[in-house]
């Protein structure tokens, strides 16, 4: 067998945060329609999180239900593989995304060159298209906004609307380009008609279906997809094999959970009260669907990530997407300034773990801390105290001499030294008042610092030094009252 | 391909689960107490688990929430429902409709329209009708929800995917007002494969405009039996 490309956390490279920001932030486009949808998706949830009086309840029980999962997760996964075994399905155990994908190949190798595939994200974490393509087979993304994602050979940037940094127009060119459609109009009805017409051969006529999935429930060994267009179901149900990747995180206890997350997922998600089709099913149904079901149950780092006390919070998540809508970060960038497929504050703090620290570190300070992602999480990951922990771990992760010299750990010394005497603090700022006179700009401010310095104000303008320190002030003040003082004293005699 | 230079599949499930176990271990200490069904048990359920709505509110509800996400919705008593099949047929213009099992044969009219109950048909037989009548096990009003149940004879979930017409009967009684009352109804149900539909498909993924029908029936019409 060929060594198959994979996409590891690991072994990826990609620039930090800031640098991969920066070009992003000079796309007005993008920016237009990526506030765009957050907008529109963020007004949709608050509104039909409104309607429910037990919203927090529900939070609540969603919360503890993701917890006690995690807690008897051997248990759980033990259980779901037998009663999915019995039930004529066949489980995989994968503990990378090689693995995950070497299954997947091998499965769908008797497949006529090509797969359909469903959105998942769990598979665009693993780079499972890449390894189909290594070996001849196309993967074709039957979701609308995935498929304008593969058509444009373009990276999703949001967990729920991967296309969202698109406009119709550019949807249009895209679709009359490639399915040959020159006289496609650019109503979004005409574009998902297009879809509609391009995708339903296939449906039809591929023998092979690839899935994530959204809940796997432990007690029938059932499986849950969670969907909008119908595209899932389509392949869901025609073909004759069906293989799902799932995260060992998505499991579920019971089937009567479902009553907790159908209802957080999709108010969060799209703001609706339910997505239009939720399908479930348990293995193989003779006469009904795929003859064949496999499951291939991804560690890929998660038990990694179990055990950090303080950030397996983490893997409660349920893809939900609205910590991106919510947060002020991600609605100026967009996701690929995350170079990740989990962006927002999710990815900020799933990323650097699944890549055990090892990439993604600049990941964690790409917030401001502002805590909109906790309040508007479905169950309750307590995101900006994950984010702090992952910096610290970021830091003690340096290696001691590395710690020692880098250059915030030097200024931050040397700042330590100035600030605890009087007299260095006093000097000090004497000094810096001549020192920073060539970089004051005819504006009044510092706009640019030299050398490592000049991190803090790539985004910012800073104030100068002013002329007179608080003490100094004090000091004017009080001397001159003692001097009237003693002059009033003086009279009174 | 370097840190596994085969694949032995035993021993990925066996490494998963011993990770799983000494991550857990290092959490919650070599023994846990509770069984995993009596830590299950205390997982606080203090969300409306059950509705506060008469019959009629929630027909009512059902109605608003069905529309809201544009599906076309019609009452009728019960002994009238052939009559309102009829009816809407002819207004949508259809004359071939495939019938799932759980369909009363009292409901379909006897007035030319023609129906036919799935036969193994192929999916080209399936999507060359033009539409399908069903049943519903049970709605759900706060969302709009329609549960179907399927069977392999004669209500597989084929029949209600590929025509571009879906035509629900929901009888008043399957009607509950919250998704938790029914998760208990589909309890019994839990091991068939279960579709749940709110709205006919659609899709935002382009401009955040809503967009009805992208794959699935594009027209989804309810009939509720009061």
């Amino acid at each position: 067998m060929p060594t198959l490309p994979t996409h590891d956390f690991k072994d990826s490279r990609s620039p930090d945060f800031p640098t991969a920001a920066l070009p992003l932030l000079q796309d007005t486009q993008l920016r237009n329609n990526v506030r765009h949808a957050t907008g529109v998706i963020q007004g949709k949830r608050a509104r039909v999180v409104g309607e429910m009086p037990d919203w927090q309840a529900l939070r609540e029980a969603g919360q503890r239900m993701r917890a006690h999962s995690l807690e008897y997760l051997d248990f759980y996964l033990e259980q779901f593989e037998e009663r999915c075994t019995a039930a004529g399905g066949h489980v995989h155990w994968a503990r990378d995304a090689a693995e995950a994908n070497r299954i997947v190949v091998q499965l769908a190798q008797n497949s006529t060159g090509r797969v359909i595939k469903i959105k998942s994200m769990t598979t665009e974490e693993t780079g499972l298209n890449r390894a189909l393509e290594a070996v001849g087979i196309s993967p074709v993304e039957t979701d609308l906004a995935e498929l304008i994602v593969q058509l444009g050979h373009d990276k999703p940037s949001h967990i729920v609307v991967p296309a969202l940094h698109k406009n119709r127009q550019q949807v249009r060119e895209l679709f009359s380009r490639t399915m040959n459609l020159p006289d496609l109009g650019e109503r979004p009805e005409d574009l998902a008609e297009a879809a509609r017409v391009h995708l339903r051969r296939q449906f039809l006529s591929t023998p092979v279906a690839i899935s994530g999935a959204n809940f796997l429930i432990a007690e029938t060994g059932g499986v849950c997809i969670v969907e909008s267009e119908g595209n899932g179901r389509m392949c869901l149900t025609l073909p004759r094999t069906l293989i799902s990747v799932a995260g060992i995180d998505k499991i579920i206890p019971r089937f009567q959970d479902l009553e907790v997350m159908l209802q957080v997922l999709p108010r969060s998600a799209t703001g609706e009260r339910m997505n239009p089709y939720n399908s479930v099913w348990t293995g193989v149904h003779p006469g009904d669907g795929p003859e064949e079901f496999h499951i291939v149950l991804l560690d890929n780092r998660r038990t990694e990530v179990l055990r950090d006390p303080e950030a397996r919070e983490t893997l409660h998540c349920i893809r939900c997407g609205a910590c991106q809508n919510a947060c002020p970060v991600y609605r100026q960038t967009g996701g690929h300034a995350y170079g990740s497929v989990y962006a927002g504050p999710i990815g900020a703090i799933l990323t650097p773990q699944l890549a055990m620290m090892e990439r993604g570190q600049s990941l964690p300070y790409a917030s401001s801390l502002c805590g909109a992602c906790y309040e508007v999480c479905p169950v309750k990951i307590n995101i900006p105290e994950i984010l702090i922990h992952l910096r610290g771990r970021v830091v003690t992760g340096r290696s001691k001499t590395l710690r020692a010299l880098h250059p915030e750990a030097i200024i931050m010394r040397v700042m330590q030294w100035i600030f605890s005497s009087s007299l260095r603090f006093s000097v000090a700022q004497r000094v810096g008042r001549i020192a920073q006179r060539p970089w004051i700009r005819r504006s009044g401010w510092i706009e640019k610092l030299p050398s490592v310095l000049a991190g803090w104000t790539r985004t910012r303008d800073l104030r100068p030094l002013p002329q007179q320190s608080f003490r100094e002030w004090f000091h004017a003040r009080h001397r001159e009252s003692t001097s009237t003082s003693s002059r009033s004293e003086a009279r009174h005699e | 391909m370097n840190d596994i230079p085969m694949h032995d599949p035993s021993s990925a499930r066996s490494e998963i689960l011993a990770r799983i176990r000494s991550a857990n271990r290092g959490i919650f200490g070599a023994d846990r107490e509770p069984t995993p069904e009596e830590s299950w048990r205390t997982i606080p359920r203090t969300y409306r688990r059950s509705g506060s709505l008469a019959d009629s509110g929630r027909v009512q509800l059902l109605t608003e929430r069905l529309i809201d996400y544009g599906a076309g919705v019609y009452q009728c008593q019960s002994v009238d429902v052939a009559a309102k099949v009829a009816d809407i047929l002819r207004s949508r213009r259809k004359q071939k409709l495939l019938v799932s099992s759980d369909v009363d044969p009292n409901w379909l009219p006897q007035d030319g329209t023609k129906f036919v109950y799935d036969n193994a048909f192929s999916y080209s037989d399936i999507e060359a009708c033009d539409g399908v009548l069903t049943g519903c096990t049970v709605a759900i009003a706060t969302t709009g929800t329609l549960a179907l149940c399927h069977t392999s004879n004669g209500s597989r979930r084929a029949l209600t995917l590929l025509p571009d017409y879906h035509l629900c009967i929901v009888g008043a009684s399957t009607i509950v007002e919250t998704v938790p009352e029914g998760f208990s109804a589909l309890e019994a149900h839990r091991l068939q494969p279960i579709t749940l539909i709110s709205g006919p498909s659609a899709t935002a993924d382009i401009e955040m405009t809503r967009i009805q029908g992208v794959h699935g029936p594009r027209v989804l019409d309810c009939v509720i039996a009061v």
